[in-house]
């Protein structure tokens, strides 16, 4: 860690933004020597309100959806002066801006195979602007757009596999992350920026008036997320997965943290479908820890 | 020139953001600290400073009293307490 701080106080973020925290953890991993992209969504509103700013690196506000492109300009251009190998570029946003409207910016910065480390934060909803559904948002969740009724429980479609996604694209580094776990934050920021050409890591950030809980419990409910397998920590190095093992708890205990979820706790049907969510989860990436005797 | 732009870095400690604070503040007892760190790696505000054990301290000024801190200390040594109405109108 560098002694100059990179990400300091006085950002406007709400108590407990898991966003604030997932951020800072990002850019002290990633040293001083990096320029930050950034979508439109809440942490550029709230690290960078004018005339000040909360990074003491260079940071550039893109448009809502063209991050990745803003980001593969600054990388080509550090190319030209032969700057490239000493400088990382980051490229970040909310999950909004990055699996639904930046997408097809995003892809092309992959495809291209620029050099730059593409950071997703996933709240889970389009923040910003008051809680709407995202591709990101997990099913039976209570948004804006996706409200409660009498013939609703929430968001009726299951997260969009961002991870699947970017491993498709044949890049060489895929992670996801959890504000839960910093050191595995950092440990993974730092392996993906040692390693040539685009990468991905996409990290699970609680947000406390978004999914309505405490804002101290900010980490206790990312680890449950982890915990559940509804959020896995996964690894793809050149296609290769590895994943961190859980002993699954059930996902009850992750759905009453939140008010978001309030809703289905005495719908067992719903639970049920958001146990089958872990349960695939778990299989899929082979969670489960193997008890040694 | 494209519209604003923010040519000073590192300049948003111009916001006092502890003055958000409603409920509660953390107190650093400093008496079984045993320096993890793990109160300035999960603070949101970066506004915990410190390097030797039961040396910890907040600034106050910034920090919005979400908790974080107290929760994650594994020697229980930061608490939460009512705000106090006095010393914050001081600060
Ligand atoms: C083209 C365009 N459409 C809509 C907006 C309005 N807008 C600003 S931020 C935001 C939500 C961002 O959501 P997300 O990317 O998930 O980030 P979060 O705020 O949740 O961190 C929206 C819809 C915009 N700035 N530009
Ligand atoms: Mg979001």
């Amino acid at each position: 860690m560098d002694n100059k701080p990179l990400f300091i106080a006085g950002h406007t973020a709400c108590a407990g933004c898991g966003q604030s925290l997932a951020a800072r953890l990002v850019i002290e991993a990633a040293g001083a020597n990096t320029i930050v992209a950034n979508n439109t969504g809440c942490l550029e509103v709230f690290s960078t309100a004018f005339p000040e700013s909360a990074w003491n690196v260079p940071f550039i506000h893109s448009l809502f959806e063209n991050c990745a492109a803003v980001a593969s300009g600054v990388e080509a251009a550090l190319k030209f002066l032969g700057k490239k190998d000493t400088t990382n570029v980051i490229a970040q946003g909310g999950d909004g801006g990055t699996a639904d409207i930046g997408l097809q910016a995003l892809s092309g910065m992959w495809e291209r195979g620029h050099d730059i480390l593409y950071v997703c934060y996933d709240n889970e909803a389009y923040m910003n602007t008051g809680i709407q559904r995202s591709g990101l948002t997990p099913f039976a969740t209570n948004t804006t757009t996706s409200p409660i009724a009498e013939k609703s429980f929430g968001n009726p479609r299951p997260k969009k596999p961002m991870p699947e996604i970017a491993n498709a694209h044949g890049i060489p580094y895929v992670a996801t992350a959890s504000a839960g776990y910093p050191q595995d934050i950092q440990r993974k920021v730092k392996k993906a920026i040692s390693i040539k050409g685009p990468k991905y890591i996409q990290i699970h950030v609680p947000c406390p008036l978004g999914w309505r809980h405490e804002s101290a419990l900010t980490i206790d409910v990312a680890k449950l997320a982890v915990e559940t397998g509804l959020y896995p920590l996964i690894e793809y190095e050149n296609g290769k997965l590895t994943a961190r093992q859980i002993q699954p708890k059930p996902v009850e205990e992750y759905l009453k943290t939140q008010g978001r979820f309030k809703h289905i706790l005495n719908n067992p049907e719903a639970i049920k479908q958001v146990q089958e969510v872990a349960d695939r989860n778990i299989q899929k990436y082979g969670l489960r820890l193997e008890k040694s005797a | 020139m494209f519209g604003p732009l923010t040519t000073k870095p590192g300049t948003s400690k111009a916001n006092k953001t502890g003055s958000w604070r409603v409920k509660s503040r953390p107190k650093f007892l400093q008496k079984n600290c045993i320096g993890c760190k793990m109160c300035t790696v999960v603070c949101p505000e970066n506004c915990i400073v410190g390097k030797e054990k039961n040396a910890y301290y907040c600034e106050y000024f910034f920090c919005k009293g979400c908790g974080l801190c107290a929760n994650i200390c594994p020697k229980k040594d930061i608490l939460m307490i009512e705000e106090d109405k006095e010393e914050k109108e001081k600060k």
